[in-house]
């Protein structure tokens, strides 16, 4: 034993370890009702009192879209890490460390292969909790790994955006983001394939002026916030009030910018709806799709 | 009345002085020839020595100076038989974002870009060079228009960004920046752009997601303003020049990280000091860009753009 097995070990593990017990129950932030975990779980993280959508652990919005909430996660390529050597009160890597320790993911995309309404699909999903969903060129890198497959397999492909924007601590590279995902998905729309997104809370920023609102069809779910620069952005340099429900799903949706609002327990029908529309293929019955998963009971 | 920025305060002293003695030999018959050349090679080296070594946050605020040349004075200088276009036939004229039809070296072109205006009341016309939908919009048309009579579009970038308020927000600010870079990346005829002053994030992107990017000397390109960055970052407003430095948003930086095909250097003291070369020069490049891209079918034009991003920095 020594300083270094004694001391500096227990303190990294201290600094790089999760909680052991997670959180039981939550608050909801629409009406203050305390729901436990499990409630939460089976009723896709929506407030059954107040109708309030939580944000969604990635790993549940994945099986929530694909059939029987099974799917294969796209192993992603490495992405030069860090290459400005950013600094701000704390170095940029140090924060992706930490939050990779927090989180068991790489960076703030999923990306996954599998059957939505029976047809193959590439979805590719923001998450919002590793670093606020920001755009760096790990997030560019995997929507541009969708899209390539989409094109080469003739696939669609569905995009479901929770990001604060642009990654600041990529700076230029991360703005480069904005043109590179839009010039994956032209490619992949240009070949004929199907480029859904689902607009999840909140949308902001780098991601909205690139691939969130270039859908062929643009889902949004309830309370969802979408827009460009945030409220506070607006609020401190414009000196404008904001009105009320201002870019809010549903008032959104009312001056449109997205062609539908929809709730979780209905989004994956809708979903397989419009696929099957644009492909002009058939409508499968749910129990094809693993429809009658009890998550969608409960809610109905 | 000339503007001088903070760190230009021993330089202004100078000029201030040479201004006197100029004034001073009027009245009498003093001769101060020489003390005048005197004060004018110190304030040479002085300007040298300022320029030699400016911060990033230093570089910021040139790339920001009233008197650099704006969107308008690189037409006036480059452009012959300039014809404005307005509109966006949806909702409005933005005088943030000038554009229209032109002779640049006896071709047809699209000319597009942020414009600031430099009177008080032109720069609120101009909304300070900051876009709103309709701006970018407008910019959709008419690289449209250019595709469709295959005349080479030239982007002139000078934005602190796009314009983030409530009216912008509710016409779709967001989804008109994503369809300026979708048409940027879908017109099959040459795109140059040229960052002339601030590359504000989204709202230069818009227009700059081209087949060459140029930049001059003094101008800055960054995802956010280094304000912006120090407010979230640092959370505090008076980090800016870290910020700065931490962002990496100098036209070197861009050359270095494949963001800028080509720096365009500018005379000592910078572009607003000594305008003219500058007008000239950018004119030279913009000419050896577009015609290094002439020629080339569209497809391969589209395709080669699009990889170009794709492929951007890829390991």
């Amino acid at each position: 034993m020594s300083w270094l097995s004694d001391f500096i070990r227990p303190k990294l593990q201290a600094v790089v370890r999760r909680p052991a017990v997670p959180d039981l129950w939550t608050k909801c932030p629409g009406c203050d009702r305390m729901m436990f975990h499990k409630e939460l779980e089976a009723q896709l993280q929506v407030c059954s009192a107040c109708g309030h959508h939580l944000q969604m652990p990635v790993s549940a919005r994945l099986k929530l879209l694909f059939d029987d909430g099974s799917y294969e996660l796209m192993e992603l390529p490495e992405v030069e890490e860090d290459p400005l050597r950013f600094r701000d009160r704390k170095r940029y890597s140090e924060r992706l460390r930490l939050a990779r320790a927090d989180s068991d993911a790489a960076d703030a995309i999923a990306v996954a292969t599998g059957r939505i309404g029976a047809r193959p699909c590439v979805t590719a999903v923001l998450d919002f909790g590793f670093m606020g969903g920001s755009m760096g060129m790990a997030v560019g890198e995997g929507l541009v790994r969708a899209a390539e497959f989409s094109k080469k397999h003739k696939q669609p492909l569905i995009a479901v955006t929770a990001s604060g924007g642009a990654r600041m601590q990529e700076g230029i590279l991360s703005l480069m983001q904005l043109p590179r995902t839009v010039a994956a998905i032209e490619d992949a729309r240009e070949a004929g394939c199907p480029y859904i997104v689902i607009l999840t809370h909140p949308t902001t920023g780098g991601v909205t002026a690139s691939f969130a609102m270039l859908g062929d069809v643009a889902l949004a779910e309830p309370g969802a916030l979408i827009g460009f620069a945030g409220p506070r952005v607006i609020e401190s340099t414009v000196g404008e009030t904001l009105p009320e429900n201002f870019q809010r799903a549903e008032k959104v949706c009312e001056l449109g910018m997205v062609d539908v609002v929809v709730p979780r327990s209905e989004l994956k029908p809708t979903l397989v709806r419009v696929l099957a529309h644009l492909t002009n293929g058939p409508l499968p019955s749910p129990e094809d799709t693993g429809e009658s998963s009890t998550a969608v009971a409960v809610i109905a | 009345m000339q503007h001088f920025l903070d760190f230009e305060g021993p330089i202004a002293e100078l000029e201030g002085k040479i201004r006197e003695l100029r004034h001073l030999s009027g009245e009498s018959d003093l001769n101060i020839v020489e003390e005048v050349a005197r004060l004018q090679s110190k304030t040479q080296l002085l300007l040298q020595q300022t320029y030699a070594k400016l911060t990033p946050w230093q570089l910021t605020q040139v790339a920001r100076h009233p008197d650099r040349p704006h969107t308008l004075d690189y037409v006036g200088a480059l452009i012959e038989d300039f014809q404005p276009l307005a509109g966006d036939r949806c909702f409005g004229e933005d005088h943030a974002m000038v554009g229209g039809l032109g002779r640049f070296r006896s071709r047809s072109v699209v000319v597009l870009g942020h414009e600031k205006g430099r009177e008080t009341a032109e720069r609120v016309r101009r909304n300070f060079g900051m876009a709103r939908p309709e701006g970018y919009r407008k910019a959709v048309r008419l690289m449209r228009l250019a595709d469709r009579f295959q005349l080479p579009i030239v982007s002139f970038v000078d934005t602190a960004g796009a314009y983030p308020g409530v009216g912008a927000e509710q016409r779709g600010q967001a989804e008109a920046i994503a369809q300026a870079i979708r048409t940027c990346l879908s017109v099959g005829t040459p795109i140059v752009s040229v960052i002339i002053g601030e590359g504000g994030s989204g709202g230069a992107v818009a227009i700059a997601s081209a087949d060459r990017v140029l930049m001059l000397e003094n101008s800055v390109y960054s995802v956010i303003s280094p304000e912006g960055c120090a407010s979230i970052l640092w959370r505090t407003n008076d980090q800016a020049d870290a910020a700065a430095e931490a962002l990496r948003l100098t036209a070197a930086d861009m050359k270095n990280l494949g963001v800028a095909d080509t720096v365009i250097p500018e005379p000592v003291g910078g572009a607003h000091r000594n305008p003219d070369p500058v007008l000239k020069s950018v004119g030279r490049h913009l000419e050896t860009a577009l015609t290094a891209l002439e020629g080339k079918d569209p497809h391969t034009l589209v395709a080669a753009r699009r990889k170009k991003y794709i492929d951007f920095r890829r390991i």
